[in-house]
């Protein structure tokens, strides 16, 4: 350990134990030898989270202590603890209430009570207005509100690829189930194709990655394989919190086999033998069933010369960007790393790794069992496969939808019963307003690229007429605000002066230039800001007043 | 005598604003910068720090590059073409400083007011109510002051307190967004911290937020006088290993003491004796 | 070392290439906070920190691994070590064979010195010694440092020798990248021997009673110099005490309150006939001296040179007028000479600093503009073309080796103030990061840090079992004499082992407990191992 000058509280008992219960026994240090051990750091936040869980916050004596067992400098622990919105450095009572306020809760008249806190999206939205309840205690609750909402609008449909076993209520809590359905036969195959095969398969069938930045999968792999630094990793983005996005949460509660199963077989494919997944706090069902899929699957032998860990997040949006996951996996704040150079070559612990999202790694089971070539045939030419999309807002059967390339959002909007749209937000807070002039418009990469929008992480929010597109935007600029880590000054001030540019406009105070100003905010923000956040921080903002024409005098 | 050599390493070509320049593979755009003597501005870099390219006024267009990228950082690539003094990188640098101007006291911020007057930035841009840093500085020991007030979270104090040098780790960032800050554990006072007040960070901090009592005091009460400071290089007093001191003398007294950054003993750094140590000289008089 | 005393490498050699390094009986990160910066980012590299010393000490706990022998047990430790080298085959038989002599009567006397053995004379398990022994000779780079825990003991030039052997064994000196590094605890202390203020030795390391070296001086001076060495400061005590001895003059020293055995110390100043101290405070000894000249602050005050632990002479400059009266160093030693009866010119450093190069030739490339330039330089530098050189011995890997190193066998002598019932606890003295020596300097800057400086710490065991209170006051005794003292408990000491820093004396006379027993070779007093017994007071 450092020669750090440690908090002096001591923890609770209760404390201690549940550290103690995630970090194992001490090193064994005497009073004649001692070792100096700083490899444990990346076990920090799922010790403070321990002790929240089990008093209800992350007391001083409670950071103090797991400062000392991981070495991690008492300041920088704080730092990491500051850092995420769920943990609590001040006393709260054990049981807390996280209402959601963002966008499809929003148009759902949520309302936050007495004592409860006002939240971001939870990845609840077909079921909105949503929560978020955390009981602390010996056996702690986690629980979303509602805890089930309306069907599978595609239930017992025929002819869905991701979407099949959930459409068919297959249990997702047996792995017997699993296999019955045809589970692990892709890692079967892909075993007996070999890692190369694999990554051309995967190579062919041009999968483009689903959380949001489209990047070619086989060309990410390929570029894992081949180095020679080792380990690789294979980490799977599952902190899904871009606001009106629910999918992969779908996905992880209704088929967690199916993730593991996809897993392994990008191990096999990038020569990774440990993998992360990781999952952002509050999705708790998603957490468990995730477990029980890694446990069984392990213990039937799925998982040989692999291994799965299941890593939990603490309310950080920023941390779906991949190298802030890095970072907060390794026991830091969630502040992006600037690239290049890009995680294919230093990622997680500073080794090659591949970083995909749970919607794209689905799609690789589709790969190995139907060829590359034929999964290229599905959608259209420069985006092969299906999709899948979250419908939420003014729209009759919110829910996961799964569409091939080249449907248009008409289509998509007439299957989930939307009727006269005023605007519809595509791809979330960092996508973009779309007016009914573009309803037509095909929902592929290339057709949303040159339309000047993006299908990002697949989020659909229908406005009809009644809806308060001003408040949408100001949620949204509050959010970014909110969300932004404050590590490059673009994003940290820039969010907070689009906040206050908007607040002025929409209460009619605006400053002569407030567009113009806005417009510049938007240019700078996007060129100069470090990561994707602040990058797309003005996205929705700028899309509203350009293509809605939101201020217009 | 056997010195062993590393490999020798392979010169990059590469174009900045229209001239071409060959550095080392490895060099910055900065460093490339710099051969052509093409100064950029830079508020977080530090010459002895690991760059943490977050104030972003170094930003320059790469061509091909989707955003700019911060010169201070970024490789030179074989071929690569680089803008420094492009529109859409002045109206980034103007855009940071008029940010940082309008939510910080710059006002001992040497470099940064140079940048605000170059880039031509208008802080007030964004209205009086605009929010802003401002908050009581914290005098709790005898050694500096903190006023976080002119904080430009350039992070070189963190660095400088942790792995880069002094590993003490006794300051970190904590909270978020706007409201991220250098912290010591729980927000506890200095003497309650891990610091061991080396100063280390007072040396790099480009702002004044970080700032020796002797200075803090004198200009509170007007009495710094920059101008006729005198600054001698000599030797520490105290222990043997043998650190470079450079003495700033104000009237006979000596009023801070820094090491220089280029000399191999101590990359600018000291500990609590070399920098705080030297009143025992002045308590004869 | 073999000749010149200085450290055989450099920092940026530790810094950038060392694979291994050991911290013996140093505690750099308080007492070389820079050295330890260099060390750091060593250890952030990747090489190994192996640390010896009693207490975990903040050094100690960056370490690979520490190990906390017993206070004054560091030869059976070295010793023990020296034998798991030979016994796993991992001796440097090759640089061995061609560089050392005495090897063979060396590795006999290692011979006894089993892991189990020295696991029962240190205190420190033998698997530990075990994987010291092992980092140690399968390491290409090793680097040896060490501070006062090996040289404040009656056998401090053995404990040295051991290091020495064990670096011998792995070839571990003489190569870039590898070797010993004694760090010095003042800013001038290898300055003052590099110039010849030891008893044996001339400036340059030139040995007094080689006839033909003095007589080069002797030439220069217009003088005969005494064909004999002089003596220790310790010496000097025990020739006052036998009455051979009745005039001290004393430049920028505080023995009053900085020697072992304080008691009888200033019982033997205060019987001198003259006593004169230059300094630039009213120290104690200045208070009980005849004359009192008064000096200016040689690193602020003044011009001339200094040289680091890294063998490194560099420029003081003056930066500041001197007080009152207070006059330089060099202007009162002139003063004296010409009042004396001698002129020796004008008292200009640089003047004074050219002479030393005419004489020593490891300095004669030293000019002050070189110096200036070149940020320093390390001796040896012979002429102005020389750059200095970064390590020492590299004749060591000549293919002939002329002056090949011996090995020297040593022995173990436990210290002299044994532990008993009636003195039952080991008390080490030691540095703080925030003070200096007798606090004469540092007691000029408020800090946070010193508070609570002068407490007597001790392991909450020993807390308990004698009846302490943290935050409580303790009455320490030890054969020679007793002092108050706060009392803190600290987590980072075993049961048995006591610490105080040396740095207030005027809140608690540590030198009043310790023994003056003294390393005959080099003068050095046993401040690292004093019995005591403490008790509580109300």
């Amino acid at each position: 350990m450092p020669d750090l000058r440690l908090l002096n509280a001591e923890p609770s008992d209760a404390e201690r134990i549940a550290i103690d219960a995630v970090l194992g026994a001490g090193n064994g240090a005497n009073n004649r030898t001692a070792r100096d051990d700083r490899t444990k750091r990346h076990l920090l936040l799922p010790a403070l989270r321990a002790a929240q869980q089990r008093v209800g916050w992350v007391s001083e004596g409670a950071l103090g202590y797991a400062s000392r067992r991981l070495a991690v400098p008492p300041a920088e622990a704080y730092g990491v603890a500051s850092f995420y919105a769920l943990i609590a450095l001040e006393e709260q009572p054990a049981d807390v209430t996280h209402v959601c306020t963002d966008l499809s809760c929003m148009l759902k008249g949520a309302t936050v009570p007495e004592g409860a806190h006002p939240s971001p999206c939870l990845g609840l939205c077909e079921r909105a207005p949503a929560s978020y309840r955390t009981i602390a205690g010996e056996q702690p609750v986690e629980e979303q509100i509602p805890a089930v909402g309306p069907p599978l609008p595609q239930a017992g449909q025929s002819g869905l690829r991701l979407l099949r076993r959930i459409a068919a209520g297959v249990d997702p809590e047996s792995i017997d189930a699993y296999i019955q359905t045809g589970g692990f036969e892709s890692l079967r195959h892909a075993r007996e194709l070999g890692p190369e095969a694999v990554l051309r398969e995967v190579t062919e069938s041009r999968l483009l990655g689903r959380g949001g930045a489209a990047f070619p999968t086989g060309v990410k792999w390929e570029a894992v394989a081949k180095q020679q630094a080792l380990p690789h990793y294979i980490v799977c983005n599952a902190d899904e919190s871009e606001p009106g996005t629910f999918k992969d949460r779908v996905l992880m509660e209704q088929d967690p086999f199916a993730l593991i199963e996809s897993m392994a077989i990008a191990a096999l494919a990038t020569g990774s033998s440990h993998g992360f997944i990781y999952v952002r706090a509050e999705y708790p069902l998603a957490h468990r069933r995730l477990q029980n899929a890694i446990d069984l699957a392990r213990s039937r032998g799925f998982l040989e010369g692999f291994d799965i860990e299941l890593r939990i997040g603490a309310g950080a949006y920023v941390c779906g960007e991949e190298t802030a996951l890095f970072q907060s996996i390794e026991g830091f704040r969630g502040e992006p790393r600037n690239k290049p150079p890009f995680p294919v070559e230093v990622g997680l612990f500073g080794k090659p790794t591949a970083v995909n999202n749970v919607e794209t790694l689905f799609n690789v089971l589709e790969v190995v069992t139907d060829g590359g070539e034929a999964f290229s045939g599905i959608g259209t030419k420069d985006s092969t496969g299906t999709r899948l999309f979250c419908l939420s807002g003014a729209v009759a059967r919110p829910g996961l939808y799964e569409l091939p390339f080249g449907a248009t959002l008409r289509e998509l909007l007439d299957l989930a019963g939307a009727e006269r749209p005023k605007a519809v937000l595509l791809g979330g807070a960092a996508g973009a307003f779309v007016g009914p002039d573009l309803l037509d418009i095909r929902l592929t990469y290339e057709d949303t690229r040159e339309a000047g929008v993006t299908l990002g992480s697949g989020v659909v929010i229908v406005y009809d007429e009644s809806a308060d597109l001003v408040g949408a935007l100001l949620r949204i600029a509050e959010f970014f605000r909110d969300e932004s880590c404050g590590q490059c000054v673009p994003c940290r001030v820039g969010t907070v002066r689009q906040e206050e540019a908007l607040k002025r406009l929409a209460a009619g105070r605006a400053h002569e230039d407030e567009l113009q100003t806005l417009a510049e905010l938007a240019q700078v923000m996007q060129d100069a800001s470090i990561c994707g956040l602040g990058q797309t921080a003005a996205n929705a903002v700028a899309s509203a007043i350009v293509n809605l024409k939101v201020f217009a005098a | 005598m056997s010195v062993l050599l590393a490999a020798p390493k392979k010169m990059i070509e590469l174009t900045v604003d229209g001239e071409v320049v060959r550095v080392f593979e490895g060099s910055t755009i900065l460093d490339a910068c710099r051969m052509l003597g093409n100064e950029q501005p830079t508020l977080c870099y530090g010459d002895t720090l690991t760059p943490v390219n977050v104030c972003r006024v170094c930003v320059v267009e790469v061509e091909g590059a989707r955003t700019l990228v911060p010169s201070c950082s970024r490789k030179v690539e074989a071929g690569m073409v680089v803008l420094t003094d492009s529109e859409r990188v002045r109206t980034s640098r103007r855009l940071v400083m008029e940010l940082l101007g309008s939510s910080v006291d710059l006002s001992t911020a040497p470099d940064a007011l140079a940048y605000i007057e170059q880039y031509d930035a208008k802080p007030d841009r964004f209205g009086p109510d605009a929010a802003t840093v401002v908050q009581d500085v914290k005098v709790d020991n005898d050694l500096y002051v903190r006023d976080y007030s002119k904080c430009i979270l350039c992070y070189k104090c963190v660095s400088a307190c942790g792995e880069d040098h002094q590993n003490t780790f006794a300051i970190a960032v904590a909270g978020r967004g706007f409201d991220a800050h250098i912290s010591t554990e729980l927000d506890v006072t200095l003497p309650e911290s891990a610091c061991v007040y080396c100063g280390n960070c007072i040396a790099v901090c480009p702002t004044g937020a970080l700032m020796s009592v002797p200075e803090y005091e004198k200009r509170q009460a007007g009495t710094w006088d920059a101008e006729n400071e005198t600054v001698v290089s000599t030797v520490c007093p105290y222990c043997g290993v043998g650190c470079n001191l450079e003495l700033h003398v104000q009237d006979n007294e000596i009023v801070n003491v820094t090491s220089p950054h280029d000399h191999d003993v101590t990359e600018g750094n000291l500990c609590i004796k070399g920098r705080f140590g030297y009143q025992y000289v002045q308590n004869r008089r | 070392m073999f000749g010149a005393g200085g450290g055989t490498s450099s920092y940026e050699e530790l810094r950038e290439t060392a694979d291994l390094i050991i911290l013996w009986g140093s505690n750099a990160r308080d007492a070389h906070p820079i050295f330890f910066h260099h060390l750091l980012k060593a250890v952030h590299r990747g090489a190994k920190l192996y640390v010896v010393d009693p207490r975990r000490t903040a050094s100690a706990q960056w370490a690979d691994l520490w190990l906390g022998l017993d206070v004054g047990t560091d030869i059976p430790l070295a010793n023990a070590i020296a034998r798991e080298v030979i016994t796993a085959g991992l001796v440097n038989e090759e640089f061995v064979a061609r560089a050392t002599t005495c090897y063979d009567a060396y590795r006999e006397s290692v011979e006894p010195w089993t892991l189990d053995e020295a696991e029962r004379v240190t205190g420190v398990p033998a698997d530990a010694i075990r994987e010291l022994a092992h980092a140690w000779g399968n390491s290409r780079y090793p680097q040896m440092c060490w501070t006062l825990g090996i040289t404040e003991h009656h056998n401090a030039v053995d404990n040295v020798l051991a290091l020495i052997n064990l670096s011998l064994l792995v070839g571990g000196v003489g190569r870039h990248g590898t070797g010993l590094q004694p760090l010095r605890g003042q800013n001038n202390v290898q300055g003052g021997g590099d110039m010849g203020a030891i008893p044996n030795k001339l400036p340059g390391f030139q040995d007094v009673e080689d006839d033909a070296l003095r007589a080069k001086f002797d030439a220069a001076w217009g003088v005969t110099i005494p064909p004999k060495y002089g003596l220790h400061m310790t010496d000097m005590f025990e020739a006052i005490e036998e009455g051979t001895f009745s005039a001290l003059y004393v430049i920028g020293e505080n023995p009053a309150q900085s020697e072992a055995d304080q008691t009888r110390a200033r019982k033997l100043l205060s019987s001198l006939d003259c006593l004169v101290v230059q300094d630039i405070f009213r120290t104690k000894t200045a208070e009980m001296a005849d004359v009192v000249l008064p000096a200016s602050a040689s690193w602020a005050e003044t011009e001339g040179t200094v040289t680091s632990s890294e063998r490194r002479v560099q420029r003081v400059r003056k930066a500041l007028e001197p007080p009152g009266d207070a006059r330089d160093d060099v202007a009162i030693v002139y003063e004296l000479a010409q009042r004396l009866g001698v002129d020796l010119g004008s008292p200009r450093p640089e003047d004074v600093w050219n002479e030393v190069r005419t004489l020593s030739p490891m300095h004669a490339g030293m000019s002050y503009k070189r110096l200036e330039e070149l940020g320093g330089i390390q001796w040896p530098c012979w002429d102005e073309t020389h750059p200095g050189d970064q390590f020492l011995h590299g004749r060591l890997w000549d293919n002939v080796v002329k002056n090949p190193a011996p090995f020297t066998p040593v022995k173990h002598s436990p210290p002299v103030d044994v532990l008993d019932a009636e003195f039952p606890l080991r008390l080490t003295t030691g540095r703080r990061l925030e003070s200096f020596n007798t606090g004469v300097q540092t007691g000029g800057f408020s800090s946070p840090l010193h508070v609570g400086g002068e407490a007597l710490l001790v392991s909450p065991e020993d807390g308990a079992r004698y009846g302490l209170r943290d935050g409580g006051r303790a009455l320490v005794t030890s054969r020679r004499g007793a002092v108050e003292a706060p009392v803190a408990f600290d987590n980072n000491l075993r049961p048995g082992l006591a610490f105080m820093s040396l740095h207030f004396p005027d809140l608690v006379e540590v030198n009043v407990l310790t023994i003056d027993a003294t390393d005959p070779k080099s003068g050095t007093a046993e401040f690292k191992a004093t019995a005591i017994r403490v008790e509580a007071i109300a």
